[in-house]
């Protein structure tokens, strides 16, 4: 596939879904008073996914290190470490990211 | 309704909701800026970053989508990631179902923008309905705005910068412990949380670094799925 098409294929994609899932309760509702239109299932789903989605991002953004553990495995723990750390003591998102991904790029280039 | 009035009240909207919306403006500004220079690693210029931002306009996403599209990764992944990642938005959405569902035209632009922390301080308006409706339109159009100058700034920053910006990706997965630390002190059962990462682990292990992502997803949801409907059963019964 041409790589303009795909980009904005998948950008459309993207796009669409969000948007379709900002607005789903929004065709579920039809005047009544509460949300009991809405299928049990995706409720619950959506209180319960979040935390584990994360959990497989994690995962995927540490991907590398199953082939390379010193050259990508390592970088990342450590960089993980810090950020976990730093955001447990001080709460600080631009602080923890900085922190972690200047540590990363840093440790990237030396090892 | 007596017309002088009706400025003045405007006005003191658009104060109210910038005092309200300046952390967010703050943190949008970072993190996109961090968004941008990421596209810009990949090999996406600025304009690529600003598109984005302007059509999906989700935080965390936006970030995988990039590494999603420089692996080349089918249509089907991209559609169930944003699904399993986003279906979190439901929930916002309900929330303000009544309030949006009265704003005529700018009903569509309010449900767009729906964030998790447009939500967060939404939640925290205690206003008559009349000014709460322009408030929350302000802190929207001010989040929206500050993510999208962010993108561009740091592409076109991306662009610029002398030294090689190898490992800027780690941002990503910067925000991603950030954001599963927030949830994991947010809820009680850390199951799902620890599902997530056994799940993932055992995928990356079967099907490999390219492959593992939908299957982990797939997976993790169905048994949260199954999951969810065993423990309202449980309480069923014990009732």
């Amino acid at each position: 596939m041409n790589p303009t098409i795909y980009f904005l294929l998948a950008v459309a994609v993207s796009a669409v879904i969000t948007f379709g899932l900002r607005a789903l309760p929004f065709f579920f509702f039809r005047g009544e008073k509460n949300d009991k239109n809405m299928p049990d299932w995706l409720l619950q789903l959506g209180i319960v996914l979040p935390s584990a989605i994360m959990a497989v991002l994690i995962v995927y953004c540490l991907r590398g290190a199953k082939s390379d553990f010193v050259g990508s495995g390592i970088p990342g723990f450590l960089s993980v470490a810090v950020v976990a750390f730093s955001y447990k003591w001080k709460h600080n998102t631009f602080v923890s990211i900085l922190l972690g991904t200047t540590m990363y790029m840093i440790l990237v280039k030396i090892l | 309704m007596i017309q002088p009035m009706k400025s003045n009240k405007h006005k003191n909207s658009f104060s109210y909701a910038l005092t309200k919306s300046v952390p967010i403006m703050c943190s949008y500004f970072f993190v996109s800026m961090a968004y941008g220079m990421m596209m810009t690693a990949n090999g996406f210029p600025w304009y690529d970053s600003l598109l984005v931002s302007m059509t999906v306009y989700t935080g965390a996403f936006q970030f995988v989508l990039t590494t999603l599209l420089s692996s080349g990764a089918s249509l089907l992944t991209i559609a169930a990631t944003a699904f399993l990642m986003n279906s979190r938005q439901i929930l916002y959405s309900i929330t303000f179902i009544h309030d949006f569902g009265k704003m005529g035209i700018a009903k569509p632009y309010m449900i767009h923008t729906l964030t998790d922390e447009t939500y967060a301080v939404n939640c925290t308006l205690s206003l008559p309905y009349h000014q709460k409706k322009s408030v929350m339109l302000w802190i929207a159009l001010m989040a929206r705005c500050s993510w999208m100058i962010g993108a561009v700034l740091g592409g076109a920053l991306g662009q610029i910068i002398p030294f090689s910006l190898e490992g800027i990706d780690f941002c990503m997965t910067a925000l991603f412990v950030i954001l599963f630390i927030d949830q994991w002190e947010k809820t009680s059962s850390h199951i799902p949380a620890c599902l997530g990462l056994t799940v993932a682990c055992v995928c990356l292990m079967l099907f490999g670094e390219t492959g593992f992502m939908l299957p982990a997803l797939i997976i993790v949801s169905a048994i949260l799925v199954f999951y969810n409907q065993s423990k309202s059963e449980g309480t069923a019964n014990s009732q």
